[in-house]
C-alpha cells in the first residue's frame, strides 16, 4: 500500500530573525503524508512543531520568520504537485482553507468573537467554492451536524462565547473541513481540552478521516495521543526530526535515546497514580531543551543523552535507515 | 444626574462674587436701597439658596426655565432650543471628520507599522493631542481666514444673502475641522494600538488560515474587534467635544449653545446659564446612552439574551 504522498517536505529550513540574528527553528526536515494517512509530529514544547506547520501553511509571522531552504511539495485537489515554499502569496491563499486546512491548539481564542460560528464556517465555502451566502450557510449547518454538534441550526446562529471549549474545537474542525481539504494540519488540537473531551475529538477526527480520506498531520507533545491516532510518527528535537517510522515500530523498538526518554516519561495506565502514592516522581528526561541561540555542536540531544560519546559532539548525525521505513538520527542506534 | 449638575451650577453661580441683582439694574437710573430690596423680594433673591433652587427646579420640571435677564422678557427654553441645531451641526460634522479620519489613519498606521506613514501619523497625532482647542481655534482662524482667505471668518450664514447650503458649508467646514483635530488624533492613537493588539490574536491567524484575502482579514476580522475600545472613546469624546465647541463657537461667532453660554456668563444671565447647562447635560447623557447601544451592536458578548 504505497500511495503517492499529498505532502512531501524535504530538507526544510525555517529561520527566525531574533534581535538581528538569524536562528534556525527547523532544519533538515523531511516529512511525507499520504492520502488517508495520519502522521504525528511529536516532541517537547519548543522543538519546532508549530513552526513546521506554519511553514507548510505559509503563515509564518511576516518579516520575522521565513523558509530559507527545502521544498514543500503539495498535491492539492487538482492533482497537480506544487512547491508551497516558492509559491506567491496569492496562490498560497487560494490553497489555504481549500486544499489544506489547519486546526489550532486554542479553541477559546481561535474563533472570532464578533461573528456567529455559522458565519465563520460558511466564509471559506464562499471564498473558495464561490457559493452564495444562503447556500454556504446551509452547508455550515450540515458541517456542524457532521462534527457531532446537536441542534446545529440553532448553534450556527450562536457566537463563540456561547459554546464550550470542546464545542468550539468541533467548530474549528468543521471550519477546516468546510472545503473538503486533502490535508488537515492539526496543531495540538486536544491539548487545551480535558481528557474525556480529548478522547471524543480524537474519535471524531478518526471518523472524519475514514469518511473523507484526507491526510492528517497531527502535532502533539503527547505520545499517548500518538498511539491513539497516528499511523506514522516523526519525533522532533531542537528543530530536527530525530526518529521517524511506523508508530508500531517506533513504540516497540525506539531507536533514539530521546524517543526512549519520552516514552519512559509517559506513564502506563494506572501507573501514574501508583507512583504518586509511593511518592516517586514520574521519570523525566534530565535537563531541558536547548535554546536555539545556543545549540550545542553535533547532536543537539548529546548534553542530555545518557549514551553520548565524544563522537556525538563532532557532527550532526545523519538520519540513518534502521530497517523498513524506520530511521534514527543516532550513531549508536544499533546498540541501544 | 441632571439634578446634581443643575444644583452644582446653581451653587457655583451664587458663590461667584457679585450680586445677581446687579444684572437687573440699569446703572443710569438711580435706585434707592428700599427699591432694591423690593426688587430682590420680587425676584426671590431674598430667600435662602435651597428654597431658590427648589423654586427653579419646580418650574424646570414643567419645562419653564424662566426668562432671560438680558433679553427682556424672552423665555429661556426657546432661546436655548434654537441654539441646539447649530451646535449639533457643528459637533456632528466635527465628529464625523474625527471618526472617519482617526479610524482610517489608525488602521493605516497599524498595518504599515513603523513605516514613514506610521511615524508621520503618530507625530501628527501627538501634536494634535497636545495643542489646546483655543490655540487651534485662533491659529486656524488666523491662517485659513485671515491669511489664506479660504473661509469666512465667522457666523453661520452670510447676512443679507438668501440661504444656500454651500454658504452654510463654507462657514461650517473650518470650525468643524479645527474642532475635530484633537479627537481625530486621540481616536487614531486608540485605533492603532487596538488594531496592533488584535492583529496578534489567534482568530486573525485563523482567518488567514481559511484563505481570507489580507484586506478582508484587516477590515472584517481585525477592525471590527479593534473598534470595541474605540467606540467607548468616541462616546466620551462627544462629552469632551462640548468644551471645545464652546471655544470654537465664540472664536468663530457660531450661533450655537456655546456662544449663548459664553455671552450669558459675560452678562451674568443666570437663568440662561442654568438652562443652557441643563440642556447640554441632557444631550451628553443621551449620547452616552447611544454609545452603550452602539457598543452592544458591535460586541455580541454584551448583548442581552
Ligand atoms: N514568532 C517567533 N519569533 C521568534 N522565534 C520563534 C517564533 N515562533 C517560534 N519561535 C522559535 O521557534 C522554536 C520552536 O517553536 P514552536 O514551533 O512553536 O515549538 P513547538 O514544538 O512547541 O510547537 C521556539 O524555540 C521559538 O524560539
Ligand atoms: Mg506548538
Amino acid at each position: 500500500m504505497k500511495r503517492r504522498p499529498i505532502l512531501d517536505v524535504s530538507d526544510l529550513k525555517t529561520v527566525f530573525r531574533i534581535g538581528g540574528r538569524q536562528v534556525a527553528a527547523v532544519q533538515d526536515l523531511n516529512l511525507t503524508v499520504a492520502p488517508g494517512e495520519t502522521v504525528a509530529l511529536v516532541g517537547e514544547s519548543g522543538s519546532g512543531k508549530s513552526v513546521t506547520s506554519l511553514s507548510i501553511m505559509g503563515l509564518l509571522p511576516r518579516k520575522v520568520g521565513k523558509v530559507v531552504a527545502g521544498r514543500i511539495l503539495f498535491r492539492g485537489k487538482s492533482g497537480e504537485e506544487r512547491d508551497l515554499a516558492t509559491m506567491d502569496s496569492e496562490a498560497l491563499r487560494s490553497i489555504r482553507g481549500n486544499d489544506v486546512a489547519m486546526v489550532f491548539q486554542e479553541p477559546m481564542t481561535s474563533l472570532n468573537p464578533v461573528y456567529t460560528v455559522g458565519e465563520q464556517i460558511a466564509e471559506p465555502i464562499r471564498i473558495h467554492l464561490g457559493r452564495s451566502h444562503k447556500d454556504a450557510a446551509e452547508s455550515a449547518v450540515g458541517l456542524l451536524a457532521a462534527v457531532g454538534i446537536p441542534d446545529p441550526g440553532r448553534r450556527a446562529r450562536q457566537y463563540p462565547h456561547e459554546l464550550s471549549g470542546g464545542m468550539r474545537q468541533r467548530v474549528m474542525i468543521a471550519m477546516a473541513l468546510a472545503c473538503d481539504p486533502v490535508l488537515l494540519i492539526a496543531d495540538e488540537p486536544t491539548t487545551a481540552l480535558d481528557v474525556t473531551i480529548q478522547a471524543q475529538i480524537l474519535d471524531l477526527l478518526r471518523k472524519l478521516q475514514e469518511e473523507r480520506g484526507m491526510g492528517i498531520l497531527f502535532v502533539t507533545h503527547n505520545l499517548g495521543v500518538v498511539a491513539e491516532i497516528a499511523h506514522r510518527v516523526a519525533v522532533m528535537y531542537a528543530g530536527r526530526v530525530v526518529e521517524t517510522g511506523a508508530v508500531t515500530d517506533v513504540f516497540r523498538h525506539p531507536r533514539h535515546p530521546y524517543t526512549m526518554g519520552l516514552m519512559r516519561s509517559v506513564p502506563k495506565l494506572g501507573e501514574a497514580t501508583m507512583l504518586k502514592r509511593q511518592g516517586i516522581p514520574l521519570p523525566t528526561i534530565a535537563g531541558s531543551v536547548p535554546s536555539l541561540l545556543a545549540l550545542p555542536d553535533g547532536c543537539s540531544f548529546a548534553p542530555r543523552c545518557p549514551y553520548a560519546l565524544d563522537q556525538c559532539r563532532a557532527g550532526v548525525p545523519a538520519l540513518a535507515e534502521t530497517g523498513g521505513r524506520h530511521k534514527s538520527r543516532c550513531i549508536r542506534w544499533e546498540e541501544i | 444626574m441632571l439634578v446634581a449638575l443643575s444644583m452644582l451650577v446653581f451653587v457655583l453661580l451664587r458663590l461667584a462674587p457679585g450680586d445677581p441683582i446687579d444684572a437687573y439694574i440699569n446703572p443710569n437710573v438711580a435706585m434707592s436701597q428700599a427699591e432694591m430690596a423690593a426688587l430682590r423680594a420680587r425676584l426671590g433673591f431674598d430667600q435662602p439658596l435651597p428654597i431658590q433652587y427648589l423654586a427653579w427646579l419646580r418650574a424646570a420640571v414643567t419645562g419653564d426655565l424662566g426668562y432671560s435677564i438680558q433679553k427682556n422678557g424672552v423665555k429661556v427654553l426657546p432661546l436655548v432650543l434654537e441654539r441646539v441645531g447649530p451646535t449639533v451641526l457643528l459637533m456632528f460634522l466635527a465628529l464625523v471628520i474625527a471618526i472617519v479620519g482617526g479610524i482610517a489613519a489608525g488602521i493605516i498606521s497599524a498595518v504599515q507599522r513603523n513605516s514613514a506613514t506610521d511615524v508621520g501619523c503618530s507625530v501628527a497625532a501627538f501634536v494634535g493631542i497636545s495643542s489646546p482647542p483655543f490655540l487651534t481655534a485662533i491659529l486656524g482662524l488666523y491662517v485659513f481666514s485671515v491669511v489664506l482667505r479660504w473661509s469666512p471668518s465667522g457666523g453661520m450664514l452670510t447676512p443679507g444673502t438668501p440661504f444656500s447650503l454651500s454658504d452654510l458649508l463654507s462657514h461650517l467646514v473650518l470650525p468643524a475641522c479645527l474642532l475635530s483635530i484633537g479627537h481625530a488624533a486621540l481616536i487614531m492613537r486608540y485605533m492603532r494600538a487596538s488594531l496592533l493588539e488584535v492583529l496578534n490574536q489567534d482568530y486573525v491567524r485563523t482567518a488567514r488560515a481559511k484563505g481570507v484575502k489580507e484586506l478582508w482579514v484587516i477590515i472584517k476580522h481585525a477592525t471590527r474587534n479593534a473598534l470595541l475600545p474605540v467606540v467607548t472613546l468616541i462616546g466620551s469624546s462627544i462629552g469632551m467635544a462640548v468644551g471645545g465647541a464652546i471655544f470654537m463657537e465664540s472664536v468663530f461667532n457660531w450661533p450655537g449653545m456655546g456662544l449663548l453660554l459664553v455671552n450669558a456668563v459675560d452678562t451674568r444671565d443666570y437663568p440662561v446659564i442654568m438652562g443652557a447647562t441643563l440642556i447640554i447635560g441632557a444631550c451628553v447623557i443621551l449620547v452616552n446612552i447611544l454609545t452603550d447601544v452602539a457598543y452592544a451592536l458591535v460586541d455580541p458578548r454584551i448583548r442581552v439574551a
